[in-house]
């Protein structure tokens, strides 16, 4: 009642005696940070073919080439696999080989990769059993490796929940005082996905050591770039969650390189995460059962064609008189070697075991499943007398 | 709401009154993650609330204080994240125990949760475990708003991989969390919001057991049908089985304890003596947990049985609004309405 009475004797005064509005900001509010470091350049960054290049070390070229060259083979290799009925499937990284090779090569064997079911290629340059890369796509079981020998995570299908996992990994790691970095893979499309949203936010809250790439392909499946976000750059992103964003080409393998090495390092010191957004093309169909006519022009892959990583590296070192014949033979020889025995292997029927579905749902098996796993183990037997 | 306590705790209250204060099934919980905190580094505890405040029912009260923001964290407001980032720290060998704030805030985790926590030991043919444990306050019975009163366990129950407890006294709160930090498999903690304030004597400072995972218990004994259930819904069957007393029928309560793995064993030994059994749970009927364990029970004891199993259970309805949420809760008159339809004199 007081000061409703108060109220009513204000409404007497005269005017001016109450002094006037005057609009002041939200009492708490500051920046955070400054916005203008974590923007992305306006163009990505390229090296081959620029100044730059001078300082990129020749030992680092060569090898990156003979890295390529055996990628673009593993690629068509696993294609005609598909046909020969020996993979379920494969999505190809044909004109995508720099951004999985240079970003894998840009750890230390300490660190962790977590890849997409597209990212082979890493999980290969990293030292992974070609064969073993494509347990899941062969179908004979969901990982071929232990993920904690190679320190790769299993290839993930669901799109960017992986992304979670390395900022979960690259925070424990810190928290035992580990100075392992996490390098989490994602497409285009899966940056649309909230598990995205939601690994960034964590790794920048957390400081966490993780590095995410995106490879920036054009599509996700068929749905090209420009419904699937109307930000700037996939790169700009990274500004809302207060990590810096880098663009780079992403067919450029040295830029790629650096760029990469840049943020690990960066991570590692404990400077905290980094969206690197890789500027990339699918040249192949999303795998072997995407028709890719239906939703693209033959004059835009062609385009691309001659922006092809193997063919601007391979350029740049024969301008520079690091590759001749002689090299391009030995390169191209290794990887045929890499492909003639991944085919052998491969037309090898796996051996799989039945019993193996129940080996390792629980640590323990349960009642449940030993009684489910008498009832196969009769049904084998049946088999193997009938 | 009657407490948790079995007749013989209560019995030991009355004899210990005066002495301590007694402690609850909140209080039990906490202790749980003090002792798996104090006894393993690689414990952490995470999730939205649990470090300054406590938790929203201050179930992780203390444990940032006592232990660093780094082993109680609060995390940014995000389920998939939570549950993601815990998958990462398990893959690097610390045992997250994570919280979901309320039942159905636990949803936007479900991708994390079935495609990858628990899958992940097998797709790595046992490789990575995850040892996680994801705490769930769930039920109703507390007049919360909508979303905050979901029994969600048919979800979790349908997913291979994950174990699915639920306690419903004191005691087995803190000995069912302890056993779900220290299990090498993901395990689903579904913690009765209604019962976080239920009391025993137990002491938080005394010895407590360690319970193992997947052992049913009996309650109260009895000979005339078997109430087959657990979490929120056991008191509910204590007291319906007092009441029955009354009307000359000596009902026995099986308490589950573990919903996956289920103890076929208990259940049916209690059935096989009983001849009649009725599953009470406060989820929906359709599809739900009670369909499984009739089906079991049907399965493994048609012999024995006099009458088919019968289910009490929610109504198959989104959960309702606070003020009508006792017309959906299976209580005390529903259960017993179902005990007489078991045709209780033969012929009948």
């Amino acid at each position: 009642m007081d000061s409703l009475q108060q109220r009513s004797s204000t409404v007497q005064e005269p005017p001016g005696a109450v002094p006037a509005y005057r609009p002041t900001p939200p009492p708490a509010w500051q920046p955070r940070t400054d916005p203008a470091p974590l923007l992305p350049d306006t163009e990505p960054l390229r090296v081959l073919g620029t100044d730059a290049v001078a300082d990129a070390d020749p030992a680092l070229l060569l090898r990156l080439y003979a890295e390529l060259i055996r990628g673009r083979r593993y690629n068509t290799q696993a294609t005609a696999l598909t046909k020969q009925g020996r993979l379920a499937v494969y999505p190809s990284t044909h004109g995508q080989e720099a951004c999985e090779i240079a970003a894998a090569l840009a750890l230390e064997e300490r660190d962790w990769l977590f890849p997409s079911y597209r990212d082979t290629l890493a999980a290969v340059a990293r030292g992974l059993d070609p064969v073993q890369a494509l347990t899941l796509l062969r179908g004979d079981w969901h990982t071929g490796y232990d993920p904690h020998e190679h320190r790769i995570a299993p290839l993930s299908t669901p799109l960017a929940t992986q992304l979670p996992h390395a900022v979960g990994l690259a925070h424990a790691a810190r928290l035992k005082g580990d100075d392992v970095v996490a390098l989490a893979m994602v497409g285009d499309g899966g940056t649309s996905e909230g598990d995205f949203h939601e690994a960034l936010n964590f790794a920048a809250v957390w400081q966490a050591p993780v590095v995410f790439l995106v490879q920036n392909n054009g599509f996700a499946i068929s749905v090209p770039l420009a419904k699937q976000t109307a930000a700037p750059s996939l790169a700009h992103k990274a500004v809302g969650y207060g990590m810096p964003g880098r663009l780079v080409d992403g067919n450029d393998a040295i830029a790629v390189h650096q760029v990469l090495t840049e943020a690990v390092a960066r991570a590692r010191r404990g400077g905290g995460p980094t969206l690197v957004e890789a500027i990339t093309y699918r040249i192949d169909a999303h795998t072997n059962a995407d028709d890719a006519t239906r939703y693209r022009a033959a004059g835009e892959v062609e385009t691309w064609r001659a922006h092809d990583p193997i063919l601007i590296l391979e350029r740049e070192l024969t301008e520079r008189g690091l590759l001749d014949e002689d090299g391009r033979r030995a390169a191209a020889e290794a990887a045929e070697t890499m492909a003639a025995e991944l085919r052998e292997r491969m037309n090898a029927d796996p051996v799989l075991n039945p019993m193996d579905l129940f080996s390792h749902v629980y640590a323990e098996q349960t009642t449940q499943l030993r009684e489910q796993a008498a009832q196969l183990r009769a049904e084998l037997e049946a088999e193997g007398e009938a | 709401m009657t407490t948790a306590t079995t007749g013989t705790a209560a019995a030991k209250a009355g004899a210990n009154a005066g002495k301590a204060k007694p402690a609850t099934m909140a209080q039990a919980l906490q202790r749980a993650m003090r002792d798996a905190m104090a006894e393993d580094p690689t414990v952490h505890v995470m999730g939205e609330d649990v470090g300054t405040l406590g938790g929203v029912f201050r179930v992780t009260d203390g444990l940032a204080k006592e232990f660093g923001e780094d082993r109680c964290t609060d995390t940014p407001l995000a389920e998939a994240g939570i549950l993601g980032a815990a998958v990462g720290m398990a893959m690097y060998g610390l045992r997250p125990v994570v919280e979901m704030q309320f039942d159905a805030f636990a949803y936007p985790a479900f991708e994390q949760l079935i495609s990858h926590v628990a899958k992940m030991r097998n797709r790595t043919r046992g490789a990575m475990p995850m040892p996680i444990v994801i705490r769930v306050p769930y039920g109703g019975g507390i007049g919360g708003v909508e979303h905050h009163s979901d029994s969600s366990e048919a979800y979790y129950m349908a997913t291979p991989g994950l174990h699915v407890v639920t306690p419903a006294t004191v005691e087995d709160a803190y000995g069912l969390l302890r056993a779900a930090i220290a299990s090498d498999d993901p395990v689903v903690f579904l913690e009765p919001k209604r019962l976080y304030w239920s009391k025993s004597d137990w002491s938080p400072e005394a010895p407590a057991p360690v319970e193992p995972i997947g052992k049913a218990v009996v309650r109260r004994q009895g000979t005339g049908a078997t109430l087959i259930t657990y979490g929120p819904s056991v008191p509910v069957c204590l007291e319906a089985a007092e009441a029955a007393q009354a009307e000359g029928w000596d009902l026995e309560v099986v308490d589950l304890r573990s919903l996956v793995p289920f103890d076929d064993e208990t259940v049916c030994a209690s059935v096989r003596r009983t001849g009649r059994a009725v599953v009470v749970h406060e989820s929906t009927g359709f599809g739900g947990p009670g369909a499984e364990i009739a089906a079991r029970v049907t399965e493994r004891c048609f012999h024995h049985l006099e009458a088919p199993v019968l289910r009490v259970a929610g109504f198959d309805i989104p959960y309702p609004p606070p003020m009508l949420e006792r017309h959906h809760l299976p209580g005390v008159d529903r259960v017993l309405d179902a005990v007489a339809r078991l045709q209780w004199e033969a012929g009948s």
